[in-house]
């Protein structure tokens, strides 16, 4: 065989490799083709949303949207971690046999991306306002950030359900946690109005609570109203989480237990 | 009076592995994947008696790890019953894991972090007072021959004998009344693993801690443990002390048990590790 034949030979080795890998998940390829295509849809959203701002409030309204995105992909990144980062360092195994209840160091894992989170989303709120030269002379971004503060209890309901994804399958699980925020930002007014959402997809909207902190952040922040007047939302975040914290730690428990029996928790998976 | 500190009553497990030479069309995703069941602890039963050092020895893939994941609950046994100091493992399970701590063959740490912000985590992991712990944790360092100057240092930059008597440190600083010891000084230097094994037999003495120890090196078993057993194809397939193991099997020492009761080369099982 010549040099080239045994290059091309080897370059279709790779190809080959990448099908038979790509074959034995082929699972997980449609969950990207949905995650794909949620983005696409996105995108293409933005350009259905006839609604008419212009200006600063069009500025202001796309990086409320950026700026949740941002934020929510800190928080699934680090609950999605949570068990990918110590499989990946070999630690799993100690951390989850240290006598601490899986409330207590999902809450801590819980804690900390909150903190980061809000951290890292009020820096890039600062170097963009003064970016783009807006004036938020009349924003009130205190409330704007307790109304993110108490959407994360809901957030980190989901970001359990993030979390169990690599105890589930060690090789995919850890990328497969955007799949739930694609999904969640899809369905709320991220860059633009529900109602450019197609009918069916507008339920699912009212139940997300994304849906309800974009909006009372949005007013807080373009309307420059207090929290007496976006307390309905905050309502619904608290109801929300109050829900999902409980059924994120079920199911998390139910995913240990599955890889307990499995034996899913070793280091190799 | 003897208090049993660990007593497995009939432990099974089973796992199922992908069977690669029945593998179902890509494309036919409904279809479940052949899978092949694989027993890897076959109805183990003993009792560990408080204060012993009691060793498991068998060839790779005899069951031993799967045993001391099954003891730490880190799986959980199709059937059977395991108690340490009384307490069920899986019922329970954080009263278990207090008393407990394990050091595995491969050092598992965050290994950017320093020795000191490990042991800091663990301590708080195990319900200690950080300052108590990092004193307790130094002393077991120096003791090992851990120089201080190394404790703030990434661990990836410690040799794994280092890291390996920093792990020995974060198991032993909580004082675990039940230490389990899989393969602690597989690829120790000489030296190192004298230092382990003279520590062990320190923490034996001075803190009545009971030990359950996985190794492939005959000799250290014969040092330090009281109690012997031999394990293959997740069985037990011998119970007893060093000298009545020798005894029964008129062997010159436990490697030679090690043959008769396996049918395994000890050498051609340790290159089988190294590779």
């Amino acid at each position: 065989m010549s040099f080239v034949a045994r290059q091309l030979s080897a370059t279709y080795g790779f190809v080959e490799r990448n099908w038979a890998l790509t074959r034995r998940y082929i699972g997980w390829e449609v969950v990207w083709l949905v995650y794909g295509t949620v983005s696409t849809l996105t995108i293409g959203l933005i350009g259905a949303d006839s609604q008419g701002l212009a200006g600063q409030e069009r500025v202001l309204y796309l990086l409320i949207g950026a700026l949740l995105w941002s934020y929510l992909s800190v928080l699934f990144q680090i609950m999605g971690e949570t068990v990918a980062w110590e499989r990946w360092e070999g630690t799993i195994e100690y951390t989850f046999m240290a006598p601490v209840h899986r409330f207590t160091y999902l809450s801590g894992q819980g804690l900390f991306a909150v903190t980061y989170g809000m951290i890292r989303t009020a820096l890039i709120l600062g170097i963009t306002v003064l970016w783009f030269d807006l004036d938020m002379s009349h924003a009130n971004l205190l409330g704007g950030f307790v109304v993110l503060a108490v959407a994360s209890v809901s957030f980190l309901g989901l970001g359990l359900v993030a979390a169990v994804l690599p105890l589930l399958s060690p090789e995919r699980g850890p990328q497969a946690t955007h799949i739930i925020q694609g999904l969640l930002l899809l369905c709320s007014s991220v860059y633009y109005q529900v109602t450019v959402l197609p009918g069916w997809l507008q339920p699912f909207a009212k139940l997300n609570p994304a849906t309800y902190a974009l909006d009372a952040i949005r007013a807080t922040w373009i309307g420059g109203v207090g929290l007496a007047e976006v307390w309905p939302a905050m309502v619904k975040l608290l109801l929300t989480g109050a829900v999902l914290v409980p059924i994120g730690l079920l199911i998390f428990q139910a995913g240990e237990r599955y890889a307990l029996r499995t034996g899913k928790l070793k280091r190799n998976g | 009076m003897t208090i049993t500190a660990l007593h497995v009553v009939d432990a099974y497990k089973t796992f199922f592995e992908d069977d690669d030479e029945q593998q179902r069309p890509w494309w036919r995703v409904w279809e479940k994947k052949a899978r092949r069941l694989v027993t890897a602890v076959d109805h183990v039963s003993f009792s560990v008696k408080r204060g012993d050092i009691y060793g498991i020895l068998g060839p790779n893939g005899s069951g031993k790890s799967t045993l001391i994941r099954l003891i730490s609950t880190l799986l959980i046994p199709d059937s059977g019953k395991i108690l340490v100091f009384g307490q069920d493992v899986q019922k329970d399970v954080l009263a278990v894991r207090q008393v407990m701590n394990r050091v595995s063959v491969d050092a598992a740490f965050f290994k950017k972090l320093s020795a000191l912000e490990n042991l800091n985590y663990a301590a708080r992991l195990y319900g200690m007072d950080p300052v108590q712990a990092r004193k307790r944790a130094g002393e077991i360092m120096v003791r090992m021959g851990l120089e201080a100057k190394k404790w703030g240092s990434p661990l990836e930059n410690l040799s794994r004998g280092q890291q390996q008597k920093v792990a020995i440190a974060r198991a032993l600083m909580t004082s675990p009344r039940l230490i389990l010891l899989d393969e602690p000084t597989t690829g120790l230097d000489p030296q190192s693993k004298r230092d382990v094994q003279d520590f062990i037999l320190e923490v034996q003495s001075a803190q009545g801690a009971t030990v359950i120890l996985t190794s492939h090196d005959m000799a250290e078993s014969e040092r330090l443990c009281q109690q012997i057993a031999f394990i293959k194809d997740g069985k037990f397939v011998a119970e007893g002390t060093p000298t009545q193991l020798k005894t029964r099997y008129a062997a010159k020492d436990l490697e030679d048990v090690f043959f008769k009761v396996t049918g395994k080369n000890l050498k051609s099982d340790l290159e089988e590790v190294a590779e």
